[in-house]
């Protein structure tokens, strides 16, 4: 059994699959990049071999925020299983949420009144520009444009108190739950949003002023990372990432949830496939999801947040002290939790990052039997190599910048 | 079921002798793992379906055959559709044959599948643990791996913590 302190030892013989065969006559040299390093966005390692600045291979070694969440939601009931799904992309709390509700929705049948169902939107909306924004003050950090850093910091803040606001947490709200939302927002929410509405585009240009035709940073991005739509696909990458090469795949527009068809807005694309277009394009999906949040806001319906099946949601706190069957359904509830029918479904939602998808397996009792979660940086980061080899170290920072992946996401 | 999925299914069904059934309005194909390869061939190049969103696999422990199921789950972008194949394999020396080959994002799911489930894939490239360190023993995600016993380990106690660590079979 190894001691505390000695260190599994790697010989080239491990992988000498992995690297060219100079790197083993010590021709070309082999760096180890993270897990802590301020450019690898999380506890992301990289194994480089390198000749002089030139990128020959990259092998990404990933694994080192796993935290067994998958094994952990097995043993939780579905209501308290959802606490974790937070913990997963913590730039995108509220989109998890919905992933993972909408996929146990499915699975018990249970209608979301139209109100929650805009409120959702709503949040999942302004979630995106909170990522976006992350990934935009990182990336363009990356490249050495501190302002915008410190400029897009600021404005997330905006919107985290705007889910705090709702939910009480800045960033692991838990706020959306199988069959509606923890309860209705409150009457500031309508003025909070609508202030995001009218100082947004204001900053989204600021932010372009500083970045879109600044050869500084033209030079750091036009041209780099290239992937072509085709690579694209058969890494398996989504989103935003996969968008910038050309296909106009949203699951929002193709596969439409919780009221997606209602609203109007574009799906932008580019077609050159760098880290320029990657660029572009979320800087115009921050446009068009305050399109959508604004008119999801104007036309917000009345009525309940939550459905009215007391087997699934919890009874107001009310009735409890009234209704005896009231109080038996919210001891069961939090105690045994509620049954899901026997079967399996594969739900995904479009999140920040891309297609994220769950896959949920019920044995017919009152906790998940096998919880998988199909996470966009996972596979967006797969194709990483693929995107890096023949160009420099600096470039590289500028494509993991660009690929947007969150180590929680990845890791799981 | 989907229409345009119905001509797929049933061609899967009569090739690979697959067997089709729906739930919860989605449409899974269970087919025996001799026939992965050749099916992923013909969803992606006679069907389209270029985009493998995932693998994953369910223990159904203490069931012995087969007591895993593979999980793929295949998307088409240019028709819009989503299928599920199921691959069920037995619990002694559970092997698939890789996908890589067709479908290259197979490699890293591929991976997970041996780290978490201790499913050995033929032909892969570079099967390696890819979320669990390099020397853990067992595979956490079997339902026969307990969940807990983990205590943070200081070197005061690490011998004492070490002993009571879930230790797998590999």
């Amino acid at each position: 059994m190894a001691t505390p302190y000695a260190l599994p030892e790697v010989t080239l013989d491990q992988i000498k699959h992995l690297v060219s065969q100079r790197a083993l006559d010590g021709e070309t040299v082999l760096l180890n990049m993270g897990p802590q390093h301020p450019s690898t966005h999380g506890v992301l390692r990289l194994l480089l071999e390198l000749d002089g600045e030139t990128i020959i291979t990259c092998v990404p070694d990933v694994g080192f925020l796993h935290t067994g969440i998958e094994k952990n939601m097995e043993s939780k009931t579905y209501l308290k299983a959802e606490v974790m799904t937070d913990r997963l992309d913590y730039l995108n709390t509220v989109g998890n949420n919905f992933a993972y509700c909408l996929a146990v929705e499915k699975m018990i049948n249970v209608d979301v009144p139209p109100r929650a169902q805009a409120i959702r939107v709503i949040l999942a909306e302004l979630q995106r520009i909170a990522s976006h924004l992350i990934w935009l003050a990182t990336s363009s950090l990356d490249v050495a444009a501190m302002s915008v850093f410190l400029y897009a910091f600021r404005e997330r803040e905006i919107i985290l108190d705007i889910l705090e606001l709702v939910s009480g947490q800045r960033m692991m709200t838990t706020y959306i739950r199988p069959g509606g939302l923890w309860r209705d927002v409150p009457v500031e929410f309508d003025d909070a949003v609508r202030n995001v509405l009218n100082t947004f585009p204001k900053r989204i240009d600021e932010y372009e002023a500083l970045l879109t035709k600044n050869p500084l940073f033209l030079d750091r991005t036009l041209g780099i990372g290239k992937m072509t739509a085709e690579e694209a696909i058969q890494w398996g990458v989504t989103g935003s990432t996969l968008r910038g090469s050309g296909p106009d795949w949203d699951l929002r527009k193709k596969r439409p949830y919780s009221g997606y068809e209602q609203y109007d807005f574009e799906v932008p694309t580019e077609t050159e496939g760098d880290v320029y277009a990657r660029y572009l394009v979320r800087i115009k999906e921050m446009r068009e999801s305050l399109k959508i949040i604004e008119q999801a806001l104007n036309k917000l319906p009345l009525g309940p947040v939550r459905s009215n099946d007391r087997k699934i949601v919890p009874p107001p706190r009310s009735e409890i002290g009234t209704s005896m069957e009231s109080l038996i359904h919210h001891f069961k509830l939090w105690t045994d939790g509620f049954d899901v029918p026997k079967g399996s479904l594969y739900a995904a939602v479009e999140s920040p990052r891309g297609e994220l998808g769950v896959f949920i397996e019920s044995d017919g009792g009152p906790k998940p039997y096998r919880v998988h979660w199909r996470t966009p940086s996972y596979n967006n980061l797969e194709a990483l190599p693929d995107m890096t080899e023949g160009l420099l170290i600096a470039d590289l920072v500028a494509i993991i910048g660009s690929i947007d992946i969150v180590l929680g996401d990845v890791d799981r | 079921m989907d229409k345009k999925l119905q001509p797929i299914v049933q061609t899967l069904e009569k090739d690979f002798g697959a067997e089709a059934r729906e739930i919860f309005g989605e449409v899974e194909v269970v087919l025996s793992s001799e026939n992965i390869i050749a099916a992923g061939q013909k969803l992606r190049d006679d069907f389209d379906f270029a985009l493998l969103s995932t693998i994953t696999a369910v223990d159904y422990f203490p069931e012995e055959s087969p007591r895993f199921h593979i999980v793929y789950v295949f998307n088409s972008l240019s028709k819009n559709l989503q299928l599920t194949l199921r691959v069920p394999v037995a619990g002694e020396n559970p092997t698939i044959p890789t996908l890589t080959g067709v479908y290259k994002n197979a490699n890293w799911r591929e991976r997970e599948l041996w780290d978490m489930f201790g499913i050995k894939v033929e032909g892969h490239p570079d099967l390696r643990r890819i979320l669990m360190p390099d020397d853990w023993d067992g595979h956490p995600l079997r339902k026969d791996y307990p969940l807990g016993y983990e205590e943070p380990q200081f070197t005061f106690n690490f011998e004492e913590i070490d002993l009571s660590k879930p230790k797998g079979e590999m």
